[in-house]
Order: structure tokens, then sequence, then C-alpha cells
């Protein structure tokens, strides 16, 4: 976490306004696991405000490159190769360094490599959809992989979940633990998904949309798609001190 | 017109869908050779500082039954207290002990498992302490964003009434939803997303 100095303030109250609500009929499973009673509310403590730390070394060196590392040696997944790089920034605007992204996704037909997942599309057996890396220390990241497929789930009678990739993110503070999703630039899915017309603000939806920048494109390899991230920021403790009456 | 304040929106979530363990404990979803282990399987050694216990138990959703597919992942301070953090300045946290551990409920029985050790006491913002706990945060498929509550220990009757979070909860009746019950080694901690029996989570 490079060299700076750790804040230790409480983070800003969540807006939840902002994010979608437990309970989303539209989307089906939302209804019996949406708790219905009021949440408590408390100002973080130390319990918060503190959270793990993951160290690059951890990393290995394909970890960030989900077209080679499921791979068998010398073959690459199917599909539109891209970067997906972007910043995580706090609410205030500040890059967060050291934070652990996760991410995972469908091949390039839609398919996900995992037991209980039954669509007939065709597994690729270079790909595994999962990768993972930290923030650099202005923090920024980037891996490579190829461009997700859409898929139909079982909802509504014909509801297709939007090409997207899955991401968790683990900033300072285990209060700014985040699983979200991002989707991309120019596909007509998004808008009808009741997955992402769970969250209610236009605005909101858009800030998970990743933009096609081809400024960063890697010529005659990949296209690339930029992907910012906000996690929570957090107040100053610069009186702290007095605030707890010492 | 004022200046603007300038703050960004975080960034909103969504669902972790049913595949969250292709992302989070890939070898938990059988997909191998990809990462050595999975991140938060063990929080403990054979050098971690006291009590070693077992957290376990089920969540339940609004019909009664238990998920198979949720992740949970826990939160909390070393024995004596201190959380292992960077942003822990009243000490050095035990270097045998992650504090952190991340766990799927099993595929067949539900139940999520951590081995970790009993948490110290930690400071409130006003200096009165708070009773042993340990935060939790679960993830699942129709969970839209994730649900943040603590487990506390029944056998910590004494600091749990000064504790100043249960305190704080106006319906007592709901304040055991909290505590996990001993069992030999084990304390279990069931979580209900709905119903009578419904788990506090917090907004914090
Ligand atoms: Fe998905």
């Amino acid at each position: 976490m490079s060299n700076r100095k750790p804040e230790t303030g409480a983070f800003f109250q969540r807006d939840r306004q902002w994010h979608p609500p437990a309970y989303t009929p539209e989307y089906k499973t939302s209804v019996v696991r949406s708790p219905q009673r009021a949440l408590i509310s408390f100002d973080n403590t130390l319990s918060e405000i503190t959270g793990p730390v993951f160290g690059h070394a951890m990393l290995g060196e394909l970890d960030a490159d989900l077209i080679y590392n499921y791979a068998k040696p010398g073959e690459s997944a199917i599909g539109q190769r891209i970067i997906v790089y972007g910043r995580v920034v706090d609410e205030r605007g500040k890059g967060v360094a050291g934070a652990l992204l996760e991410f995972w996704q469908a091949n390039a037909g839609g398919r996900y490599r995992h037991k209980r997942e039954g669509y007939l599309a065709a597994l690729d057996p270079n790909f595994g959809g999962c990768g993972r890396t930290i923030t650099d220390d202005d923090g920024y990241y980037r891996f490579r992989t190829v461009k997700p497929g859409a898929y139909p789930w079982p909802n509504g009678v014909n509801d297709w979940r939007p090409a997207h990739i899955h991401f968790s993110v683990f900033g300072h503070g285990f209060a700014q633990r985040l699983i979200t999703q991002m989707y991309f630039e120019g596909d007509p899915m998004i808008w009808n998904c009741p997955i992402v017309k769970s969250i209610p603000d236009k605005a909101a939806i858009e800030q998970l949309i990743a933009a096609l920048d081809m400024n960063n494109t890697i010529p005659m390899d990949a296209r690339a798609y930029k992907f910012d991230i906000v996690l929570r920021g957090r107040r100053s403790t610069l009186f702290e001190n007095r605030m707890e009456g010492n | 017109m004022v200046q603007q304040l300038g703050y960004l929106k975080e960034t909103p979530s969504q669902t972790a869908g049913p595949y969250v363990h292709i992302g989070c404990t890939p070898n938990f979803a059988e997909i191998t050779g990809v990462y050595e282990n999975d991140l938060g399987v063990s929080m403990v050694n054979d050098k971690t500082q006291g009590e070693r216990i077992i957290l376990r138990g089920r969540v339940f959703d609004g019909t009664g039954t238990p998920l198979r597919d949720a992740l949970l992942e826990i939160w909390q301070a070393d024995s004596k207290g201190l959380y292992n953090s960077p942003s822990e300045l009243r000490g050095t946290a035990d270097p045998n002990f992650t504090g952190w551990g991340r766990c799927p409920t099993d595929m067949e029985t539900a139940e999520y498992r951590f081995e970790t050790v009993k948490p110290g006491q930690v400071p409130f913002k006003d200096g009165r302490m708070m009773a042993p706990h340990v935060t939790v945060w679960i993830v699942a498929r129709g969970i839209n964003i994730g649900l943040q509550t603590r487990i506390y220990f029944d056998d910590e009757k004494a600091a749990n009434d000064k504790d100043p979070i249960l305190q704080r909860i106006e319906h007592r009746n709901r304040v055991p939803t909290l505590i996990a019950k001993r069992d030999g080694s084990s304390y279990i901690f069931d979580i209900y997303l709905q119903g009578d029996k419904e788990t506090i989570f917090f907004d914090v």
C-alpha cells in the first residue's frame, strides 16, 4: 500500500437510494432473499474502518489475463479479445492503492464454467472465467479477457443477461466491500435486464457501463473498455481526538 | 450558485449472482490450476494465539430454505482485540492471524464454516469496549447489495450487556439474532434473511 499514511476516518454514509433496494420483485430471487425490516444504522467503528490487505506478491503471472490463465500451453480462449482498465477511486476522487479486484464472467458464447450452469452454449476448454489484480499506487488496474456473451436465465420466460463482467472489490476498510457488474457500451440488452433495472436511477446504471476506448487498444490484438470504480469516501480524522473528548 | 462539493457517487452494487464461486473461490468451483488456493480459506496456523473456535451455520431464505449458493466473509480482531490492518494504529496484530475469512455455503449441506479464534474486545469511538464480535458480509444470487451483520457470543453475557451497538437496538427481542450459541468448540450462528427470526442487518 505504498508509503502513504493509512487513513482511519469513518466512511461516508452509503446512499441507499443510489444502490438497488433489497426487494426488487422483477428480479424474482430477491423476493425471499430480501430483509424486510429496516437496517440498523450506526457510524463506523474500528471493525468497519479497518480491513484486510492483499499484497501484489500473491498474484500469479497470468492472474490478470483470462485469455491465457486457464488455457493449455500454446492455446488461448476463443472470443473477441479486450482489455478492461480503469481506476479505483473513492467518493473524494482519491485513487485507492492496493485494492484487490476479482472478476468473473461467462465465455464468449455466454456459458459459465460452473457445475450448476445448464445453458446449452458450449464450454471453451481454454477459458476458466476468473481473474484478479491489485491496483497500483494511483489506483489503476487492467486485465485482458474475451468479451463475454449474453445469456438467458430463468426469471421471466425470455430474460437475457446483457454481456457483463462481475467485479468484487476490496478497498481499505471492510465497510467499502462491494460486488458489482460491468456492462458494455452500446449493448441494447442492458435496458431490458431485471437485474440492471433493480437500480432505480438511470445515471447510476450508466455508472456501470464501460466505455469503448480506442486510444487504449493494443493494435492488432485487443480493443479496450474503460471501467472506473468508486468506493465509499472517508471523513478526515483531523478533529477526531477532540470529538472523542480526549 | 455555490461551489460544487465535487463528490463522486459510489459505484452501485449488483448481485453476486449464482456463479460468485467462479470469481471468489474458483478451486471450490472446480476451476483448478489458476490460483493455488482460494483466498480466505485459512485464517489461522499452528502459531496463532488465542482460543481456537469454529463458527458455523446456515443462511435461510423467507421460506425457511437454506441457501446453497451464498458466500460469506468475516472480519474480526485477533485474540487481543487488534485488527490485522494498516488502519489499526493501536498496536500490531498477531502476524499468524489474518482476521479475514471467506467461505461459500456447502452445495449439499448449506453450511458455512470458519476455523478462527475468539476475538478480543475492541473499543467503541467513545472508549467503551465493544463485546467480542465478528463482522459478517453475505452475498448471493437474489441479494442486491451485500448484507452486513455481526456475530456476538452467548458466553460473553456481561460484555454483551454493555456493548454500545447491542444496547442501541430498540427491539430487544431481536438482539438474540446476533448471538451465536456455543456447542463444544463451535459456535452456531444461523442467519435468517426474512421472517419472524429475521437477523438484524446493519447499515454501517
Ligand atoms: Fe453473470
